[in-house]
């Protein structure tokens, strides 16, 4: 039991730090609406609209680290076998 | 008669009806923060401007933007931008402008910059501001924007400046060390005279 929370904690602290760095390491707030810009040529200006999607931030990457120290530290409680 | 009109500087003020049918208007908006600015924009804006191309002084009108249209890229942050410590945008629908003088009023073309003189609504609070403009008229180019053979003149607008949230009661006094007290904002928006 202790063995798998330390797993446990090191492959979710693994995973968000994968997905934090495929998704461009976004060193800004989680994005879950992306934004797009439209130029209009007959008048110069730029369209703005948003789309869903997912861009994690340091706020994923805080909430995963916590999670992985939580389950790192609940593995100190769990007695070892006799 | 209208030629003549026309030609003599008497020609009646166009209105130009700000609810674009491309959607590319847009307010943006940007408030400082200590990780990341907070930039975002909104895209539910209607209104008139009556506008002369022959006196470009005398424009007035009045912009509205819906306070539920205001955007930023966290859904969490937009759900508390709208909400009722930030906008409460149930309770303040919407956020207007609106011209009431042009001062200092300079036209090269079909382009004028000025300083506009309004009442600026947010959050249930009204202020008396003067703000930068231009105005670029663009006539004929309706159709050639819709691409259509709708007949009519483009206005744009264009305006930079900066507000600051305590003077309209938006959350005031708190959170000034994780968000700005100053909003940027710039304007840019168009609107048709279909003909």
């Amino acid at each position: 039991m202790k063995s798998l929370l330390r797993i446990l904690a090191a492959a979710v602290l693994l995973a968000a730090v994968g997905l934090w760095v495929a998704r461009g390491a976004n060193r800004g707030w989680t994005k879950t609406n992306i934004r797009h810009e439209t130029p209009d040529p007959v008048t110069g200006l730029t369209g703005i609209s948003y789309e869903k999607g997912f861009v994690p931030g340091i706020d994923f990457l805080g909430g995963a680290a916590l999670a992985a120290g939580v389950m790192a530290g609940g593995s100190l409680l769990v007695k070892k076998k006799i | 008669m209208l030629p003549f009109l026309a030609t003599t500087g008497l020609a009646a003020p166009e209105t130009f009806d700000f609810k674009d049918p491309k959607g590319v208007n847009a307010i943006t908006f940007k408030l400082d923060a200590p990780l990341e600015a907070i930039n975002g924009s909104a895209g539910g804006i209607t209104g008139t401007v009556s506008f002369d191309p022959q006196n470009p002084g005398a424009t007035t009108g009045k912009i509205v933007v819906a306070s539920a249209s205001l955007t930023v890229p966290n859904a969490m942050q937009t759900t508390h931008l709208r909400g009722s410590q930030w906008l409460d945008v149930e309770k303040n629908p919407e956020i207007t402008f609106e011209a009431k003088e042009l001062k200092n009023v300079k036209t090269a073309g079909d382009k004028t910059t000025a300083e506009v003189a309004g009442t600026f609504w947010l959050h249930g609070v009204s202020k008396d501001l003067t703000v930068p403009v231009e105005l670029s008229y663009l006539p004929d180019k309706l159709g050639e924007r819709l691409g259509g053979n709708q007949k009519g003149d483009l206005l744009v607008l264009r305006c930079d400046f900066a507000i600051k949230r305590s003077d309209f009661k938006i959350n005031q006094g708190q959170m000034e060390n994780k968000v700005s007290d100053t909003i940027n904002l710039t304007v840019g928006i168009v609107g048709a005279s279909a003909k």
